[in-house]
């Protein structure tokens, strides 16, 4: 039961760079050394935590928690995989405050700040391509980029309205039958 | 009642974060900046970056991140804002857990239901233009500065923008590398 704990903490600690960049951790640990899942498992798992909503690996540490030890399992693996980053964030955001007006410290930050914006323009072609956009649906990603921008639209209406317009045009335009 | 407000606000991220982190992190910068002016766009910027040079997923520090500063630049004491970074990473976990768990116990092969590809046929190509969102309202004076205030910091932006772009789409580069350069051109040109 506490390696359930042990074990995501360490995903959690020794993972940089977000979700996906701890799957090969994960495969390591979970199906190699412990275990817990098969690796067909784990690839069925990360198409369900892609496209559930929420933080891809804190998706597979619940659903891996849960398979082997129930509830208490997934409370377990979730508080580990978190566990790591809030500690180490907590630190550095009581830290930061003193620091962030030292003239180096401000440096650094304004050469960061551009470098960050190119980092999430770049995964948006990336996306573009996974989403498999073309001519006919480019005008979803236009008008949504444009109401968030231009009009302070929030993001979660965009996904809400996407995501009920895609339900009613495959029930009611294309005919598949939904139910 | 900033508490109420950050359980809230964060609960609806995670309830309709789909598509990864950086879809995330346009929520987050929707609800946060624009909506409840809790921070700057620089100081959104400045937690973005932190959050993607330190270990764990994206979406979980920068909550705990936003959390904390909100609460602080309400004119909270540290207490209180760590307390605002708990109320935030545990809201925006809070659905995925109730989700994941009546997945594992009831559906696991809901993904080939036709409803729920249907639905996904909507959402992929709105969470590009959601990404696309965060990054144009992220182009603002207060992080590349302008060509008037200060012609040197915005060209300079403007090379960082570029060169980024360019290493993460052709070279592939790794984010963090390519953040702590950035920061070391920050340093030595600014």
């Amino acid at each position: 039961m506490l390696s359930l704990f042990t074990t995501f903490f360490h995903i959690g600690l020794f993972t940089i760079g977000g979700g996906y960049a701890m799957i090969p951790l994960i495969e390591a640990k979970v199906v190699d050394e412990k275990q817990w899942i098969s690796r067909e498992e784990l690839l069925d798992l990360m198409a369900v935590a892609q496209s559930c909503p929420g933080i891809f690996a804190v998706n597979i540490a619940i659903f891996i928690g849960y398979k082997i030890r129930g509830t208490w399992g997934a409370l377990l693996s979730t508080l580990g995989c978190i566990l790591p980053s809030f500690l180490i964030i907590l630190a550095i955001a009581l830290f930061f405050r003193q620091f962030q007006d030292n003239i180096w410290v401000a440096r650094a930050f304004r050469g960061i700040r551009p470098c960050v914006v190119a980092l999430i323009a770049a995964p948006t072609f990336k996306m573009a391509k996974t989403a498999q956009i073309n001519r006919y649906n480019i005008w979803i990603p236009v008008l949504g980029a444009f109401l968030i921008w231009m009009f302070g639209v929030s993001p979660i209406w965009v996904i809400v309205v996407a995501g009920l317009g895609g339900y009613l045009y495959g029930k009611y335009i294309t005919g598949e039958s939904a139910l | 009642m900033i508490y109420f407000q950050l359980f809230y606000t964060f609960f609806l991220i995670g309830l309709f974060g789909f598509g990864g982190g950086y879809a995330m992190i346009s929520m987050i910068q929707g609800e946060v900046v624009t909506g409840h002016h809790w921070m700057t766009m620089g100081e959104f910027t400045d937690i973005v970056a932190v959050s993607q040079m330190t270990p764990g997923p994206i979406g979980i520090n920068s909550a705990t991140y936003v959390g904390y500063t909100a609460v602080v630049n309400a004119g909270g004491a540290e207490w209180m804002g760590i307390l605002g970074s708990a109320t935030a990473t545990f809201a925006v976990i809070l659905p995925s857990f109730i989700l994941m768990l009546l997945i594992s116990k009831f559906l696991m092969q809901f993904k080939h239901h036709p409803a729920v590809e249907q639905v996904f046929t909507g959402l992929r190509p709105a969470v590009v233009g959601l990404l696309a969102a965060a990054c144009l309202l992220l182009m603002t004076p207060e992080n590349f500065s302008t060509p008037s205030d200060s012609p040197w910091q915005f060209w300079i932006s403007v090379a960082i923008f570029i060169g980024t772009l360019i290493g993460c789409q052709v070279y592939k580069l790794s984010p963090i590398r390519t953040l702590l350069f950035c920061a070391l051109v920050g340093i030595l040109l600014f």
